[in-house]
């Protein structure tokens, strides 16, 4: 026999079921273990680091100004996290929210600068026209992959992936193109919306606006229909189970299609409302990767829609906080994506724990 | 390799190979094993018996050290005869110590060949040219000592199911195993091939190997071991020599309750319910041809088709699912045109289907059983108002088929994945028996199911051919369908035979039909 080798200290085994109050609190796990991590870099640039924590707190969350920056900054990651949510049940890996993003705020402009007499139409019509035109934009631009994917097995991770690049090109073209705005002095930048589009604030001296609540009711909807309605038992279905989906008689191609126009037209209708609710025009740099942060946003909530408005909040309250921090301290602002970075990959660590059981 | 005894080994080769003693497993409320005791003598071939869920499998992946026990503990000898503790947790340690497996579904590579299967990771990281002729040369004397014939360089994927299980042994015994435990070894081999394991496993035995064989068919285990041992609900029961046991008194052992083998009438076979002519599928990857089929399946009676796995019953089952039309041939249901566009419709014309694999395609693990119930309705108008699901009306509905088909659950709210095979498999018959189809297929409904649910399953499919249903039930178990069937038809390589009448039909006569040895009934 061989000599004994010593194994590993810790071994894991699966477990048959995993434990629903372990489950629900896994995120918060993972966020506690994310900042605690986050103290290591800090220290290393030198921060105190409780102050730091004390300084991100109160940056996102310390005054009502606080607040309505952590609010508007989580809108559109709600819409860019519902998302990629939708999709992953589906298991249709939708990594080009970003890409539909863009595309989405390209149509805003498109329709609501001025092509259309938006000004002359009755109250809300002209928000809903450009939020419309959003969702389809972005919606059209996810069914291409599907279909690539449901006819030839093409893997939609690398050509959701690839088309962020072509969609961010594609309007820089435009933007400097056809759709320039002539007053912007060579800006590429488009023209603004029409004051009849823009997404109203909701209260003064903040910049949240009616983009929060369509976010959240879209939410709520979201939530009601995965659990309430035939196509929503058809997503579960066939994201958990396809071959099960399909011998059942779902017809798991066109439930894919329906989930790409849906999840594309969600991260479409974000572009819309950061343009439509605080912008007011379509530049490049528009969007600080909401649509890469829609994965955290989505990963964190455990891919439930109504978890995705807390992730969201607390995704905008880091990256808010720790840009107050970083002006601060004098700290490097990318401290907010190492956390976020960190949470996501404590959450996917949380998840995995939460399917295993340590032995002995 | 099998190495002869030690020094010390007693005549008659009565030297303990493996111990286990007071093995417990808990997995949450489930106590899979309750303090297990097993011994293994040199040469014996020992019989693991027990329903589904009685704690075998566990027992033998925690010896494999896929599992670590919660207590208790495991003696292998080593090759002087001694017993030494084995740490558990680990299948390195487990193969250190000369114990194989070979598992129900084989774990071997498609593109290897033989060779490669056999000595992969072995192969020493230096010099591996010098290794690979060792290897052969090795394998080589394995193969002629134990007889397990295979060809040293063909590729996996074009051998047969039998030989695929000679590799595995010979796997095992190649990496110097001393103890070989076999999950169901029979359940995809003809009689003539089980026969020739036996002989092989004899043979093997005689030379001082120790077999644990596990296995649901009585007469099998009775015929090939010295020993059986009956587990039950984790609990050892019985443990007998087996030729002081008989198969009455180990089935009672097992279930613990009386199992009454359902009664077949008389059946009276009506008009035809489904016909197929010249229906063709063409060879794909992953995909068995069907060459030429003809078959029409009678109200009132139940067609059975035996096969080897992987003669085309896949195909076969996939056509009448609904999830492969076919290159070429006709299908009628009741005199019309089968039904196109997939499954749904399939179901609307009073199709019901069992699918061959129930937790890929029976059920979807992650959704309630109540979910499962509807999943195949959902789509009708019944079970839906504006979209939106009649969730009431239809978990009132599961509640009311779980009641009727005795599905033991916690309740219609529990993830599906929570149902032993069995009552997944009840699940799953009686959602499609529910809306009483005039055409069921039924592809390997009883596969790795217990003595009661096997006999519920029968008496369900019985009572739908008294209603007047025809019946397809593909099988791989000859004696299930001598059981059940009224006319049986053998596919082999794609084709199937013209049915025999079920008076006509032996084991013997299937058996060499199903490796083509005799063309056809006629």
């Amino acid at each position: 026999m061989r000599p004994e080798r010593r194994g590993p200290p810790i071994r894991f085994e699966r477990r048959e079921a995993a434990p629903p109050l372990l489950a629900a609190l896994a995120p918060l796990v993972a966020v506690v273990a994310a900042l605690g991590l986050a103290a290591i870099p800090l220290a290393l640039a030198g921060a105190p680091i409780l102050d730091a924590y004390a300084l991100i707190l109160k940056g996102s969350l310390g005054s009502a100004f606080a607040i309505g920056e952590t609010l508007s900054r989580a809108t559109p990651l709600v819409l860019t996290g519902l998302a990629v949510a939708i999709a992953f049940r589906a298991r249709l890996w939708n990594i080009g929210a970003e890409g539909q993003l863009y595309l989405g705020a390209l149509a805003a402009v498109a329709v609501g600068s001025g092509f259309f007499p938006l000004d002359t139409w009755p109250p809300w019509t002209a928000c809903a026209v450009v939020l419309l035109a959003s969702a389809f934009a972005g919606g059209l631009f996810m069914l291409g992959p599907a279909w690539l994917r449901l006819r030839f097995g093409v893997d939609e991770v690398v050509t959701t992936l690839l088309l962020n690049f072509v969609a961010l090109l594609f309007v820089g073209m435009m933007l400097e193109g056809p759709m320039q705005d002539p007053m912007s002095l060579g800006w590429p930048q488009s023209a603004p919306l029409l004051e009849a589009a823009e997404l109203p604030r909701l209260f003064a001296r903040s910049r949240v606006h009616w983009g929060l609540p369509l976010a959240l009711a879209l939410a709520l909807a979201l939530w009601f229909v995965l659990r309430g309605s035939v196509f929503g038992f058809e997503v579960r279905a066939t994201g958990e189970a396809p071959a099960a989906a399909r011998f059942a008689g779902i017809r798991t191609g066109r439930v894919l299609l329906g989930v790409a126009f849906l999840s594309g037209g969600l991260a479409g209708l974000a572009g819309a409302v950061e343009v439509a609710g605080l912008k007011g025009y379509l530049t490049l740099d528009l969007s600080p990767g909401y649509g890469y942060a829609g994965i955290v946003v989505a990963t964190l909530a455990r891919l439930n829609p109504l978890g995705v408005v807390l992730a969201a909040v607390f995704v905008a309250a880091v990256f808010v906080g720790a840009d107050s921090m970083g002006r601060a301290l004098d700290v490097s602002s990318y401290t907010a994506n190492l956390i976020v970075a960190l949470s996501l990959l404590c959450m996917l660590l949380a998840g995995l724990l939460v399917r295993l059981r340590p032995v002995r | 390799m099998i190495e002869p005894s030690g020094g010390d080994a007693r005549e008659g080769g009565a030297s303990p190979l493996l111990r286990l003693e007071g093995v417990t497993k808990r997995f949450g409320a489930l106590l899979a094993n309750d303090a297990v005791d097993l011994d293994l003598a040199q040469g014996e071939i020992l019989g693991l018996l027990g329903e589904n869920g009685a704690g075998k499998t566990t027992l033998m992946n925690i010896l494999f050290g896929h599992y670590a026990a919660d207590s208790g503990r495991i003696l292998v000898a080593d090759r002087r005869g001694r017993l030494r503790p084995l740490p558990g947790g680990s299948p390195g340690r487990a193969l250190a110590a000369g114990v194989g497996m070979v598992h129900q579904h084989f774990a071997l590579a498609a593109n290897l060949s033989v060779i490669e299967s056999v000595t992969l990771g072995t192969e020493p990281l230096f010099r591996p040219w010098q290794g690979r002729r060792d290897a052969r040369r090795r394998l080589r004397t394995l193969v002629d000592e134990t007889g397990l014939d295979v060809p040293l360089d063909a590729a996996i994927g074009a051998l047969s199911v039998g030989e695929r299980q000679r590799v595995e042994i010979l796997k095992a015994l190649y990496r110097g195993a001393r103890v070989l435990v076999l999950d169901e070894p029979t359940a995809v081999l003809t009689p003539q091939q089980a026969e020739r394991l036996a002989d092989t496993l004899r043979g093997l035995a005689s030379r001082g190997l120790g077999v644990v064989f596990i296995s649901h068919k009585l007469d099998e285990v009775l015929a090939l071991c010295d020993r059986v041992v009956v587990l039950r609900h984790g609990q050892k029961v019985r443990e007998a020599a087996a030729d002081r046991v008989t198969k009455a008194e180990l089935a009672e052992a097992m279930v613990d309750r009386p199992v009454q083998a359902p009664t077949r009438l008389r059946g009276q076979p009506g008009a035809v319910v489904v016909e197929m002519s010249a229906v063709r599928v063409g060879a794909a990857p992953g995909r068995e041809p069907l060459d030429d089929v003809r078959l029409s399946v009678l109200e009132g009676e139940i067609f059975g088709v035996a096969g080897i796995a992987g003669n085309g019953q896949r195909s076969l089952a996939a056509v009448l699912s609904g999830t492969l039309v076919p290159d070429s041939g006709q299908i009628r249901l009741r005199g019309v045109a089968w039904p196109k566009g997939g499954p749904l419709n399939l179901t609307r014309a009073g199709v019901g289907r069992v699918p061959e694999d129930r937790h890929a395609e029976g059920v979807v693990g992650a959704m309630t059983v109540w979910e499962n119930a509807a999943i195949e309705t959902v789509r009708l108008r019944a079970s839906q108002r504006l979209g939106l699901l009649r969730r009431r009306h239809l978990i009132d509905d599961a509640e009311r088929l779980v009641r009727l088909h005795d599905v033991r659950c916690r309740g219609v709210d529990v993830p599906a994945s929570e149902l032993s095979g069995g009552n997944m498999q009840k699940l799953i018959l009686a959602r499609v028996l529910d809306r009483e189809p005039r055409f069921l297929l039924a592809a390997q409904p009883t596969r790795g199911l217990d003595i009661g649910a096997v006999a519920e399953i029968h008496r369900r499919l019985l009572e739908a051919r008294a209603r007047g249903a025809g019946i397809l039930l593909l099988t791989e178990d000859l004696d299930e369908l001598l059981q059940l069937a009224d006319r049986i038809a053998v596919i082999h390589r794609g084709r199937l035979s013209r049915p025999l009448a079920r008076e006509a039909a032996t084991l013997r006569r299937l058996g060499l039909m199903m490796t083509g040895q005799v063309a056809d009934a006629a």
